[in-house]
């Protein structure tokens, strides 16, 4: 049975290698999946390219680290901030080529290796209808009644997780652990990943959740349920993009780069919103779907860059689990 | 010979496949972070919490397998059918479940809140407890009840006959057999709660509840440190050798078997005993039953309009579920033995995600791992059910050959014979038990295809989970309960199975 699977998967890749090219793009999950924006980008590509687009889902970085050189992956999408600059050491990764000034993010990108495709930020979400007076401000949240319950995601296991980190880190700095032993009567439980936070607040377990500015977009455009509101502060929001990069490795360049260019098309940029549920790194504001036009956002973003971030992580994250731990 | 042949081929193949992928993670990069304090505070937790939770479910168990092996009732067989189900819920679901009981919005919190009482949190140890004693209660029911129907019925009328006192009666008939079987019960439990991953996250309450098993999490998904990795998963690895370990050499003779649901013949219960069986009987089946009933509930409203993809994943998840149970039965048979089983425990004792990890790294040089993946989940699956399997076939294996292999051979029975006219036949029910336990633990498994996952061979669970990232929680809460349906009807049909044509 094995024998018969391997010698299948031979003939079936030496046959698709003789006839279309393959561009391999590993994504995640959740990106690849039928829900995510993966099958309608991989839809459009094809329109055009004359090839065969494979998305490969998995821990993206994890696998390329593993393979190293000998990675089958052309391009990979879906990596955070988080990560790149793990990413960039390995040296695997070419420079994009694609011309930065087309982005429309709220602040200035000049990598030249990793290229957004979307971006968010983080924020507490919560349902009006079951909370009246939600904060108005993270310093509200802190000074919040006991009774108040949130969720959050566990900042080894979850890149919105360390996102909280870093955006508590952010506004507080040194006094970051002190707003942790602030904020922990009011965590009713941390979880490995988004989702399972996401279920617990929609399951009405919890009053708000970690999550993005671009959640109530969904309920809305989905559900046409106007309940659920992201709760803005003026203390500011913290930035997440997520990128893509082309292998330095790639056995197919022209294609690979056809791909990168394609990110910043305005086909590609208009499947994010709904598809991903996240707001489009290269796309005019008037030209968004209007319910992410009114959506409300942060005034100020806050941001680390990967250095900085990198130089931080450890010692936050440490922060954060001696005040939980309490 | 040949026999002896195979189970050399069985216990390699086995030892390779567990120490293999380990060896490889180890060997992979340099390590660039070491043990912690957060290590070390996730090697006690998962240490206090295997432990409390094998200590509760056993003594939980007690009463509830006393009260179900006296009482006879209609419909006491499904009822033990039923309660087996926890035990196979895959963890997510079973989760879900919990939280609909047990949660802030929980049915239990909403009586006590009306009732005037303060609510409970379920978020804490408390919590992790809760879930392992769920899933847990189960088992261990299921093993005691097999200690207490394999009491001589003559033993039980004797002390009736003698008009001993029910706290007599438990000195000298019941705790003998206690004794024997409860040490085994209680590691085994305290084995499966070593790598307890999603339970500690969800229900822990914060990092004060990190299991090593999430530690190795963060370690390969967010620090490619598989250094670490691996050397968390070889203490993992060792503290459940260690426990496989002394419950070989504590569980004399415990049957986990077929012979399950003779009720003793006990006619002279009082009628307070009789009494107090029935309750708790009925607070057994309530904990036990109502997060399954709230799961359904909650599912039915979607389950009509699951997308097709859902549908063809729970296809894949049964071919990958009935090929493993295959698999699973097929090693088993030489490794049932006292050495056998020794090392088919380790299967639970490794952690699942060094065993995916390490795999892909061993297969990346010859083959794309992607167009294995389902090949490699129904591996892992078989080897990780391994353990139960031979829990429940080794004891009675070994009765029957005890029984019958001197008048087989006496008969000049061959190998061949007393294979195909002795132990099949007597080994029916075991293996049916064996077998649907094993295909329903596959079914729920996430576990590797999370790490080889492709859209060409996604799982049911991992479909659930992708449901659940991207928002649709009606349609994720529908997949559940198809989850559970499977499973559970797994579960079923390999029992009836076993049942079948019984003389």
């Amino acid at each position: 049975m094995r024998f018969a699977t391997f010698t299948a998967a031979m003939i079936w890749a030496t046959s698709s290698l003789a006839e279309t090219p393959v561009l391999t793009v590993y994504a995640p999950d959740y990106f690849a999946s039928e829900w995510g924006p993966g099958p309608s980008i991989e839809a459009a590509f094809e329109e055009s390219c004359n090839c065969d687009l494979q998305f490969k889902t998995g821990d993206v970085l994890g696998r390329i680290i593993l393979e190293g050189e000998r990675t089958d992956a052309d391009v990979i999408i879906g990596l955070n901030t988080d990560v790149t600059k793990k990413a960039r050491d390995t040296g695997l990764f070419a420079d994009h080529g694609q011309d930065n000034s087309k982005l429309t993010l709220p602040l200035d990108w000049t990598d030249p290796v990793f290229l957004p495709f979307n971006y968010g930020h983080t924020a507490f979400i919560y349902n009006s209808e079951r909370l009246d007076n939600a904060p108005q401000s993270f310093e509200d949240l802190l000074n919040a009644d006991d009774d108040l319950t949130i969720v959050i995601q566990d900042p080894r296991s979850s890149i919105s997780g360390l996102a909280l980190v870093l955006w508590v880190k952010h506004i507080y700095g040194k006094h970051a652990q002190q707003t942790w032993e602030r904020l922990a009567p009011k965590i009713l439980t941390v979880t490995k990943g988004w989702s399972e936070s996401y279920g617990l607040f929609t399951d009405g377990e919890a009053d708000m959740v970690l999550s993005y500015t671009t959640s109530p977009a969904y309920h809305i455009v989905a559900e046409n349920d106007l309940s659920k509101k992201a709760a803005l502060f003026p203390e500011g929001h913290y930035f997440m993009v997520e990128l893509a990069a082309k292998l330095a490795s790639t056995d197919n360049p022209a294609l690979a780069d056809a791909f990168m260019a394609f990110i910043l098309t305005e086909t590609f940029q208009n499947l994010i919103p709904t598809g991903n549920w996240s707001l489009p790194a290269a796309l005019p504001v008037s030209d968004w779907p209007k319910e992410f036009q009114s959506l409300p956002l942060p005034e100020k973003v806050l941001f680390f860059d990967e250095t900085e971030a990198a130089a931080l992580r450890e010692s936050a994250i440490e922060e954060w689990r001696i005040a939980l731990s309490k | 010979m040949a026999y002896r042949a195979l189970q050399i081929i069985a216990s390699v193949a086995v030892i390779l496949f567990v120490s293999m992928p380990l060896i490889a993670v180890w060997g992979k990069v340099e390590s660039t972070t070491h043990w912690g304090p957060a290590e070390w505070q996730a090697l006690r937790f998962t240490l206090i919490q295997a432990s409390l939770s094998a200590l509760l479910s056993v003594m939980l168990a007690i009463p509830v397998a006393r009260a179900l092996a006296r009482s006879q009732f209609w419909g006491r067989q499904w009822l033990i059918l039923m309660l087996g189900a926890p035990f196979i819920l895959p963890t997510l679901v079973a989760i879900l479940g919990l939280i609909a009981v047990f949660g802030q919005r929980g049915l239990l919190n909403g009586a006590l809140t009306s009732l005037g009482f303060e609510s409970i949190s379920i978020y804490g140890l408390q919590g992790v407890l809760l879930a392992h004693v769920f899933f847990n209660l189960p088992l261990a029911t299921r093993m005691i009840l097999l200690g207490w129907v394999s009491l001589p019925a003559e033993r039980i009328r004797l002390a009736q006959s003698l008009n001993l006192t029910p706290w007599q009666r438990f000195c000298v008939i019941e705790w003998p057999m206690l004794r024997a079987v409860l040490p085994s019960t209680a590691a085994v439990i305290f084995i499966i709660c070593l790598s307890s991953f999603a339970v500690a996250l969800t229900l822990g309450g914060g990092p004060k509840s990190t299991t090593i098993e999430l530690a190795i999490y963060q370690a390969i998904r967010f620090e490619f440190d598989f250094a670490l990795a691996a050397s968390l998963g070889l203490v993992q690895l060792l503290l459940s050798g260690g426990a496989a370990y002394a419950l070989l050499l504590l569980g004399r003779q415990s049957d986990l078997g077929g012979g399950l649901d003779r009720s003793i013949v006990d006619n002279f219960r009082s009628f307070r005993e009789r009494g107090l069986d029935s309750v708790v009987i009925v607070l057994a089946s309530a904990i036990l039953l109502f997060p399954l009933a709230l799961i359904a509930w909650k599912g039915i409203a979607g389950i009509n309009s699951l997308p097709y993809f859902v549908w063809e994943a729970a296809g894949r998840s049964l071919v990958i579920a009935l090929s493993a149970t295959l698999l699973c039965l097929l090693l088993a048979a030489p490794l049932c033995t006292r050495g056998g089983e020794m090392i088919g425990t380790l299967g639970i004792a490794i952690s699942p995600l060094v065993l995916g990890t390490g795999l892909f790294l061993i297969l990346r040089p010859y083959i794309n791992p992607f167009d294995v993946a389902l090949l490699v989940t129904i591996f892992v699956n078989a080897v990780m059910s391994l353990p139960f399997v031979l829990r429940i076939l080794r004891p009675q294996v070994e009765t029957i050959h005890a029984d019958y292999k001197r008048l087989s051979s006496s008969l000049g029975f061959t190998s061949i014979d007393f294979l195909r006219w002795v132990l099949l036949p007597r080994l029916k029910r075991p293996l049916a038990f064996a077998a649907g336990l094993s295909a329903a633990l596959s079914m729920g498994d996430l576990g590797v295809i999370a790490l080889f996952g492709d859209a060409e061979n996604a799982t049911l669970p991992l479909k659930l989970y992708q449901l659940m990232g991207s928002y649709r929680m009606e349609h994720a809460s529908a997949a559940a309960l198809l989850l559970l349906l499977l499973s559970l009807g797994l579960f079923a049909m390999f029992n009836l199975l076993g049942r079948d044509h019984n003389a």
